[in-house]
């Protein structure tokens, strides 16, 4: 029988260094000769830079340079467009150190480069630069006004992009509605805030002509192949590795000025360079997202079923829009979430403010759509008197009726198509989780009794994941028994090495220790665009798959050959090929990798290869000296992943504290290659939703001047807020790819605001509170007790 | 002694059970020193503002910041970090077998810091409640595991030690 090793709980292999003080971070690296940098970055949200005066830093002992724009040579060029889409009608990215202008608190204006980060730092306060404050603009909804100041005065407008999305026909749809309800709803500012800060390492190999660069980057190909157009290089000169990354979440893919300057330097300098951030430069340097501004509707029958939505929403781009409108997209595509929604209107503005630039975090612009949506869904069911999980499931999409086309175009391109996914079923077993009838019935009016503002709120979302365009591997088995593996993803902690070591076990039929996953270097897979969008397991997964299919193929291939039967009267299993029913003839795969290639091993002990006579080349055409292969995986379009939460919460009305009992997630990420891993990537998004919820907003003053750009005032939660989450797996398979999985990165993220909105709103209907702001606080929770009492 | 004009300082002191002495700058970083002068970079640093815990090492057997000591004030004392955790390759400590069977870590940034503040808290309180070890982290930030697997591999921790002692 075939050992099953997708699909199970296996430990990860990454642990052992990680647990023992031998992961290799960015900043654990050290080479002799190694320079620092340190950034100078403006204290004003919106400036001109008459002049800088770097003299007295030069002139400091241990500063080696101090750069402003003028010298940065080839970095001089504008940052990168990254994402380019055709209603970005007005784009705008910034230059690597500020040439004349300031945009946003953080901005990089120049760069020391000393022989200690202590000297390097020592030297920033030797800097004077001569500014010339501008209005800033930091309230998208002013910001859109006609008589606003400009972020940019060149374009003319603060209006970076604007999208109309229409399906079906929403105005006749509303016409006839029995019922219309209207929201404006808020998510604030928040951000990925990773433990471990960005990193960069860069030094110029004078032997063999090589840039090397360990990034902390969710992308280390995008990287380097934007360094080698940059320099002039050929893109086999620049090397980027991404080793152990201390979490990404969505901020750590991006081309940062820092990702090319400190590059540059290791190159002008020919010394190694190096520049760790400290967190005040992240909270200021490191891409935000999520604040969002909905005036959404729905339109309902007398039966509370959907007839159409209509939603206009601000989206706050931040001071540039490197990363395009791909956040906004998938909030407008995504806002249907399970329901049928067969009219749909949804715009947005992209709107520019002098802060820092928003690009994906953990959701991606999905939090914001489920908030949206959900909102209405309770609404609806308030309104009508109906129960909140029936109004939900009078509204799903019926597992009949996949694919289901929502009638947009999604991030990458291709049509917002829902793959596969079961709805119904998936409501029905959290509500069967919860004893959600029970819990109405009984537990609750019998915990309210005793005066306690206990609440119960369930939330249901989709999330399109594993995107395009592709992602390849390689995969090699070795004359050793050992299989190499290598992908162009890198990892922020998501197990790859772990869970492409299982697919690829489980189709060779080899001990998952002996499969080696090399990740996120450049020198090993060239192709790629990274990891994001909850694609990895998707993609590369698929990819691996297909590589390892076609090694297992080549495998029999040459086992029937050698040993003159049919391939399909041979099997694998157990780490050999062979005969089946005559299992002692057949060969380990060591011994078939041997045979592949016609060489001597020495130290190889008993060797599968024997002297033979001649009968021609010892490589006859058409054969390789290898079990290998490499395959590219490109999805069609998404596959849609999906999930229900259902929470009991309780609010102490003295504090405005808010306090989970019970937590409970069913999520259907298709098949699931390693169950411990897709419930780790749960509880994590989880956690960070619940950030989200209640404690972690970035808070700019009206100057543009970020008020909590610290661990003390930027919360996140800790052991105590987050309480034990209780997940129950479906498993609807992808049609789309050969592993039938679907991603679970972000899943978790998404439906918690919408989640603890309306659990807080059950809790405290005696106060007739009604949620619309996201995250919520004690502060704004006792606002909302007074206010609506 | 001084160069740059700052002014540096010989310390003693030990790390990990090792006799360590060293000519350092007043201003290093406990954090700095341990990473970069020593080159045990297991011990990180996510906020430098104490708040994090990613640096937490034992000074003295007491959980500390090494972000918010200067290496002088580690002039004499004891120093422990992750790397004096495990007395060998198929020795792991029981604390790092739990995190590994319980997938207590993701990205294992913030696993140092976790583990070597369990070391100290298992120490004092051997058989702990869930909402203990909830408390006893609750000084350390991790982003990627929602805490739900730390508390399980720390209460599998506290029955293994139990186990063995």
């Amino acid at each position: 029988m075939p050992t099953r090793i997708f699909g199970e709980r296996i430990k990860r292999a990454e642990d052992p260094r990680l647990l023992t003080g031998r992961g290799r971070f960015v900043d654990d690296i050290d080479l002799p000769g190694q320079l620092h940098v340190a950034f100078l970055r403006s204290p004003h949200a919106h400036a001109r830079v008459r002049a800088i005066d770097a003299s007295a830093a030069r002139a400091m002992e241990g500063v080696v340079a101090v750069w402003t724009y003028t010298d940065i040579g080839p970095c001089q060029r504008r940052m990168p467009l990254l994402i380019p889409h055709p209603d970005l009608t007005h784009p705008y990215t910034r230059f690597a150190l500020a040439r004349d202008e300031v945009n946003h608190v953080g901005e990089p204006v120049a760069m020391v480069i000393a022989e200690s980060r202590y000297l390097a730092e020592d030297a920033l306060e030797a800097i004077a630069v001569d500014w010339e404050e501008l209005p800033p603009v930091v309230d998208i909804e002013a910001a859109v006004r006609p008589d606003a100041p400009l972020v940019h005065e060149e374009l003319g407008t603060n209006v970076a992009a604007h999208y109309v999305g229409i399906v079906g026909d929403p105005d006749r749809a509303f016409a006839s509605a029995a019922h219309v309800f209207r929201e404006r709803l808020v998510i604030e500012r928040s951000a990925s805030m990773p433990i471990e800060p960005r990193a960069i390492l860069a030094t110029w190999d004078d032997t063999d002509g090589v840039l090397r660069v360990w990034d902390t980057t969710q992308a280390p190909i995008v990287i380097r192949n934007a360094l080698a157009a940059l320099f002039g290089l050929a893109p086999t000169q620049v090397h980027v590795v991404a080793p152990d990354v201390g979490g990404g979440f969505g901020g750590k893919i991006m081309v940062y000025p820092e990702e090319v300057l400190v590059p540059y330097a290791a190159l002008a300098l020919r010394r190694p360079v190096k520049w760790t951030e400290d967190r005040f430069e992240h909270f200021v340097g490191t891409n935000h997202e999520r604040l969002q501004i909905h005036d959404a509707e729905i339109a309902v029958d007398s039966e509370g079923r959907i007839l159409g939505v209509r939603d206009r929403f601000l989206h706050d781009a931040g001071a540039y829009t490197p990363y395009g409108i791909i956040v906004p997209i998938i909030t407008a595509c995504q806002l249907p979430g399970p329901y049928k929604v067969p009219n749909y209107h949804v715009e947005f503005r992209a709107v520019y403010s002098n802060t820092v630039p928003v690009s994906p975090y953990r959701g991606a612009g999905r939090p914001h759509a489920c908030f949206v949506m959900e909102r209405l869904m309770d609404r609806v069911a308030d309104e009508l008197g109906l129960d909140r999980a029936e109004v939900r499931q009078r509204n799903f999409i019926q597992p009949d009726e996949f694919p289901y086309d929502v009638g947009l175009i999604f991030q990458d391109g291709a049509p917002t198509r829902y793959d596969s996914g079961n709805y119904p079923a998936m409501l029905d077993r959290l509500l069967q989780e919860m004893d959600y009838h029970r819990l109405v019935s009984e537990e609750l009016p019998r915990l309210r009794a005793e005066g306690r503002y206990v609440g119960l709120g369930i939330a249901c979302y989709v999330e399109g994941t594993g995107i395009g365009p592709y992602e390849g591997a390689h995969v090699r088995v070795e004359p050793t028994g050992h299989v190499y593996v290598a992908t162009g993803m890198p990892q922020q902690g998501q197990a790859h090495q772990t869970v492409l070591a299982q697919i690829v076990a489980e189709e060779l039929q080899v001990p998952v220790e002996t499969v080696h996953v090399i990740e996120g270097d450049t020198a090993h897979f060239e192709f790629g665009s990274g990891t994001y969008a909850s694609r990895s397991a998707v993609v590369a997964g698929s990819a691996v798959a297909l590589a390892a299919r076609s090694v297992r193929e080549q495998g029999l291939r040459l086992a029937a050959e050698e040993l003159e039967v049919d391939p399909a009267d041979l099997l694998v299993e157990d780490g050999r090929v062979f005969v089946r029913g005559t299992p002692e003839r057949g060969f380990t795969w060591a011994q078939l990798a041997q045979l592949a290639n016609p060489l001597r091993y020495a130290y190889a002990g008993d060797l599968a290869v024997r002297p033979r006579p001649w009968s021609g080349p010892a490589l006859p055409q058409g054969r390789q000296p290898a079990l290998e292969a490499t395959e590219y995986y490109s999805p069609p379009h998404a596959t849609w992943a999906s999930g229900a939460v259902g929470a009991v919460i309780e609010v102490d009305p003295a504090t405005g504290l808010l306090q989970f009992h019970r937590l409970w997630v069913v999520h259907d990420c298709g098949k699931v290659i390693n169950p411990m891993v897709v419930e780790g990537q749960i509880h994590g998004g989880i956690a960070q939703g619940i950030g989200g919820a209640f404690y972690e907003r970035l808070h700019y003053d009206e100057n543009g001047q970020l008020l909590n750009a610290s661990f003390m005032d930027f919360l996140i939660p800790t052991a105590m807020e987050i309480p034990r989450i209780e997940v129950a797996h479906l498993e609807t398979p992808s049609p789309l790819n050969p592993l039938g999985v679907k991603g679970v990165g972000e899943a978790g993220a998404i439906p918690l605001p919408a989640l603890v909105a309306a659990a807080v709103e059950d809790a405290l209907r005696p106060f007739q509170v009604h949620v619309t702001r996201m995250p919520l606080s004690p502060d704004e929770l006792l606002r909302l007790i007074h206010t609506e009492a | 002694m001084s160069t740059n004009g700052v002014e540096r300082k010989r310390i003693r002191l030990t790390v990990n059970g090792a006799p360590v002495e060293r000519d350092v700058e007043a201003r290093l970083l406990l954090s700095d020193f341990l990473r970069h002068e020593l080159g045990l970079t297991g011990t990180h640093v996510g906020c430098e503002h104490g708040v994090c815990g990613a640096c937490t090492v034992l000074v003295d057997g007491e959980p500390a910041r090494s972000c918010l000591m200067f290496a002088v004030q580690a002039d004499g004392h004891t120093v422990e970090t992750v790397e004096g955790l495990a007395t060998g390759d198929d020795a792991l400590h029981p604390l790092q077998r739990a995190f590994w069977e319980k997938h207590g870590l993701q990205c294992g940034y913030c696993t140092p810091g976790m583990l070597m503040v369990l070391k100290a808290f298992l120490a004092e309180n051997p058989n702990p409640t869930e909402g203990e070890v909830r408390e006893a982290i609750s000084g350390n930030l991790c982003r990627c595991t929602g805490y739900q697997n730390i508390v399980e591999a720390a209460l599998e921790a506290a029955r293994l030690m139990r186990q063995l002692s």
